[in-house]
């Protein structure tokens, strides 16, 4: 079965005795049972907890495959090369590469986009949000039952200027964004905001945390403020960053509220570089040479930091430009 | 069992910093810093950097009394970590800098233009400060306040000051 979206063909092949689809993707299969998501190769094949995967293919597809690269875990993953893709296992792991077995092929982004929506709709059932924390969402193990496709093909917040700025991403209410139980004794004042006849759309001011604390996902930086290419992408976080994500440039973090703790790889082989605990007023930069997932006992708020000049990667890659954001 | 949960922003006079494990890196490279702690060590106003990426920075100010006026070409974003903090806008009748000038600069007196109008901003609060505008912070009692912009001519780097120079 071959289904077409935005001009890309899906193959699809199914469904199979526990209701998903099987998909294919150049010579990757994909395929789905009750509790894990098979992936194989020419010469190999990986299992992941279903749980796992539909969490990271969920990033993945929301964040356009992101800045670098997305591990699903220490085998499959995603590098982004900003119009194509390349779909990786065993690359970014010493054991795979050393004996010489890790292969990738690189697909173009509408190829593999498409493909993943399509595979990440058919696997999550009626009663599993990929994107919430797990205390706040179904199972995503079993036989299929439904399917979820308004959690799945959530709008993600990009402003163009800054939220709540007329005309652009608007604040969230309690008719859409009912306020999060972890975060119930964030006050939800907004600031006093006085603008003279003419000149609303210039002063223009709005409650980050409250809106935050009406974020009904987990792990998903949305832009909130935009100065040229700096891009403030504050995100909500609960339990285990659901992929490691392998950094291609310099990228920042502020602590807004609360704790993270994050692990810190070599982002080639995956070898310990550093752990960080991460408290309120913290900031700390992720070298453009490594990998990280972060850990949140209680829901918190990050900001990430992004640079999202489009020559970064190639000057990193090129030498032209440091892979630390500054030397003292 | 009901749990009651906390939320801990921190403030300039409680917060309680973080920490690095080394395991095989230089702690430089991470630029671990503390918002409160650097402008609870700044003078009011001074624009410390505590993040840079090429040529975006964020400045932790300490807003404390009332600043001179300032204007920058392009938006910049003030987010309030602690305390509460007046902005006041005025709309300069020409642009005081060139369109490439990077960071704000200050402007010498009173701004010349039209009133634009103020904000008053607490915790959490996130304000903009539109390009080509003259803006003054007001804080009664010393505040902090995140920045988000372009590294500028007063940016001030005090990177070993700030940053965490080895482990735990």
């Amino acid at each position: 079965m071959a289904s077409t979206t935005e001009s890309v063909s899906v193959r699809a092949s199914g469904p199979n005795q526990f209701g998903y689809n099987d998909y294919d993707l150049g010579a990757f299969h994909f395929a789905r049972d009750e509790y894990f998501a098979h992936v194989s190769w020419p010469g190999g094949h990986h299992l992941l907890s279903v749980d796992g995967f539909l969490r990271a293919l969920q990033r993945d597809v929301a964040w356009e495959f992101f800045y670098g690269i997305v591990n699903f875990d220490g085998v499959l993953g995603t590098v982004n090369h900003y119009g194509t893709v390349n779909l990786f296992a065993g690359l970014y792991n010493d054991a795979y590469r050393k004996a010489e077995v890790a292969y990738d092929e690189r697909f173009d982004t509408p190829q593999i986009r498409e493909t993943f929506k399509a595979m990440l709709d058919d696997w999550t059932s009626e009663d599993f949000d990929p994107f919430a924390s797990p205390a706040e969402t179904g199972k995503p193990f079993g036989v299929k039952r439904g399917s979820n496709t308004k959690a799945v093909t959530r709008h993600r917040v990009t402003a163009g200027r800054m939220v709540g700025v007329p005309g652009d991403e608007p604040l969230r209410t309690d008719a859409t964004h009912p306020i999060n139980r972890m975060f119930a004794d964030v006050t939800q004042e907004e600031p006093l905001v006085e603008a003279m006849p003419g000149f609303e759309n210039e002063v223009s001011s709005f409650n980050l945390y409250a809106y935050l604390s009406r974020s009904d996902v987990t792990w998903n930086p949305s832009v909130v403020s935009v100065c040229k290419n700096s891009l403030y992408c504050p995100t909500t976080e609960e339990y285990i960053l659901p992929v490691i994500h392998g950094n291609d440039r310099v990228e920042w973090f502020v602590q807004l509220s609360d704790e993270i703790r994050w692990v810190v790889e070599d982002r080639d082989t995956g070898a310990a570089r550093a752990k960080a605990v991460m408290r309120a007023g913290d900031v700390a930069a992720m070298p453009g040479d490594i990998r990280h997932q972060g850990y949140s006992p209680k829901r918190s708020m990050l900001l990430v930091w992004e640079n999202a000049s489009p020559e970064l990667p190639g000057l990193i890659a090129r030498g032209l430009a440091p892979n630390v954001p500054i030397q003292f | 069992m009901a749990v009651e949960y906390k939320t801990e922003f921190g403030s300039l006079a409680d917060y309680r910093k973080g920490s690095l494990e080394i395991i095989n890196d230089d702690p430089k490279r991470y630029a671990f810093s503390n918002i409160f702690e650097v402008a609870s060590k700044s003078k009011p106003y001074e624009k410390v950097a505590v993040g840079k990426n090429m040529e975006y920075v964020l400045e932790a100010i300490r807003a404390e009394g009332t600043s001179e006026w300032r204007t920058c070409a392009h938006d910049e974003f003030a987010l309030v970590m602690d305390g509460t903090v007046e902005f006041r806008f005025v709309k300069l009748d020409k642009p005081a800098v060139p369109a490439d000038k990077a960071g704000s600069v200050r402007i010498e007196g009173e701004p010349q233009g039209q009133r634009m109008g103020r904000v008053v901003a607490g915790r959490g609060h996130m304000t903009l400060l539109p390009a080509n505008s003259a803006y003054q912070l007001h804080a009664d009692a010393p505040a902090a306040v995140l920045l988000q912009t372009i590294k500028g001519d007063d940016t001030i780097e005090r990177w070993s000051e700030i940053c965490l120079t080895r482990g735990d």
